[in-house]
């Protein structure tokens, strides 16, 4: 078996209201996938459910033998009373040699920053930092909670496509979760929508050639977001809405 | 040398501040200082029963500390808004253990003593106790050390790594209950959550990493014992008070420090 990590039937509540009801998922090795949806949509429930990070209420998450997770969480707040550098950040919760160390960070993007403390850093110096750590145990699978969110558009479109050479370069899956309804990375190889439980899923149609998604986003992206139209083939008895 | 009381003083003094350090940081980093002090609060309670029970005082305050973290833990857990739950807890612990400590029978307690601390009467097995105490609480946070920073900066990073951070919480509660059971007979119920806080809060703006930051709390910590205990001798004031004024001075220097530097 290859996938990587699989949910069947998954259910998830929260305070007595189901956040998530009978998902399947499944993720390949080097796939890009795209979770997309609105607001309490279940989105990053359905993340924290496969890092085990919320009980499960119904179904199943299983995962490959020695999974290898790499979690880049949506944001952290660090308490100004914490005194932590990048360097220091990134031996947690394993000591890594030094060279590893400045591999990683080369590899998000971040050499320049190990010295740094993590509450002086931007937002999208926050993000290369947090994936840095991410690829250092040579993630089978790279998760990332919106991680664009603290970026502007042409440092989401520099991200997406950091994503993309690491994916090509290390080899991992990466589950994305955006908070975008209709802007994914390109490279996506599949996106789900989701509301509560996927609504559809599919090949993200790029779009970037196309004269109204220029008028739109311009040239400043350099095809690293691209249109995903949903194309509703069947009927929702039970009434999803993409609001 | 033991036989000399201000050495035995000295010596306990130094001992809880060294056990307030490893647990002092996390109480900051994670702001759980009403949570520290709801669980001080509460071992008067366990003064109250120990008298009651004919138990040593430290079996007392210990059990009901550490069951007064793990209770409080669960129901600020459920989301109900935390602060108002420490502040019911934390008030209502302290004045359930002074009545109990007036409902039980026999002598009258000295309780200020408990309140505020006595550490000039501290005997050799109070130093046992102590130093004791403060080796464990430091083994059990270097024994967890890389999975309680981890849990802390995040429970969702810990989860991700196959830390599971409730379990590194326990870990927490437990280390807070010893200290306070440690630590009520050198400053007092009512001053524990200071020394757990201030020598922290005074290494925060000289530390760059977290280590630092607990050396930096140990070093506060016992330089604010024996100035404190030094100044309790010199102007006849009480010692555990004397000892957290102490350190809070450390607090005002190391932040002018740090504004000099930045300025």
């Amino acid at each position: 078996m290859t996938t990587l990590i699989e949910a069947l039937g998954l259910s998830v509540e929260r305070s007595g209201r189901q956040v998530l009801s009978h998902v399947d998922f499944a993720i390949q090795p080097g796939e890009i996938v795209t979770v997309v949806g609105p607001n309490g949509s279940g989105k990053s429930t359905l993340l924290k459910a496969l890092i085990g990070a919320v009980p499960v209420a119904q179904g199943v998450v299983k995962r490959k033998q020695g999974l290898r997770v790499g979690y880049v969480p949506q944001k952290l707040d660090v308490d100004p009373s914490l005194p932590m550098t990048v360097g220091r950040f990134l031996d947690l919760p394993v000591k890594v040699a030094a060279p590893e160390r400045l591999r990683a960070l080369k590899e998000a993007g971040a050499e320049s920053l190990e010295d740094r403390q993590l509450a002086d850093l931007s937002g999208g110096q926050f993000q290369r930092v947090l994936l840095a750590r991410a690829l250092l145990n040579k993630p089978d699978v790279l998760f990332l909670d919106e991680p664009t969110t603290a970026l502007d558009q042409p440092g989401s479109a520099a991200f997406y496509r950091l994503i993309e050479r690491v994916r090509d370069q290390l080899g991992c899956a990466v589950l994305m979760i955006s908070h975008e309804l209709h802007v994914v990375m390109s490279a996506s190889d599949r996106v789900i929508c989701m509301n509560g439980h996927i609504c559809c899923e599919g090949l993200p149609e790029v779009v970037a050639q196309a004269e109204e998604y220029r008028a739109l986003f311009g040239t400043g992206t350099q095809g690293a977001l691209a249109l995903y139209r949903h194309e509703h083939s069947h009927s929702h008895d039970d009434g999803c809405s993409h609001a | 040398m033991l036989d000399d009381f201000l050495v035995r003083a000295a010596l306990g003094a130094v001992g809880v501040a060294l056990a307030a350090a490893p647990l002092g940081v996390f109480v900051v980093w994670r702001r759980m200082a009403y949570f520290g002090d709801a669980t001080a609060h509460a071992s008067i309670l366990g003064v109250a029963l120990a008298l009651a029970l004919s138990v040593p005082i430290f079996v007392g305050t210990l059990s009901i500390a550490l069951a007064m973290a793990f209770i409080v833990a669960r129901l600020t857990g459920r989301g109900m808004g935390a602060d108002m739950l420490l502040g019911v807890s934390s008030h209502a612990a302290l004045a359930i253990g002074l009545v109990a400590v007036a409902m039980v029978d026999g002598p009258r307690v000295d309780l200020e003593a408990f309140l505020f601390g006595d550490v000039l009467a501290v005997g050799k097995s109070d130093l046992a106790l102590i130093w004791g105490g403060a080796a464990f609480v430091g083994g059990l946070v270097a024994w967890r050390w890389q999975k309680l920073l981890t849990a802390t900066l995040s429970p969702d990073l810990a989860w991700a790594s196959g830390i599971n951070p409730e379990r590194e919480k326990q870990v927490l509660m437990v280390a807070l209950a010893l200290v306070v059971a440690v630590a009520i007979k050198i400053v007092g119920a009512i001053l524990i959550g200071a020394l757990l806080i201030i020598p922290a809060a005074a290494a925060r703006p000289l530390a760059r990493t977290p280590e630092q930051m607990v050396i930096g709390a140990a070093v506060v910590g016992s330089l604010a014992a024996i100035s404190g205990l030094w100044g309790a001798w010199i102007f006849d004031t009480p010692a555990g008070p004397s000892i957290v004024c102490s350190a809070a001075i450390f607090f005002v220097i190391t932040m002018l420090f740090r504004g000099m530097r930045r300025g």
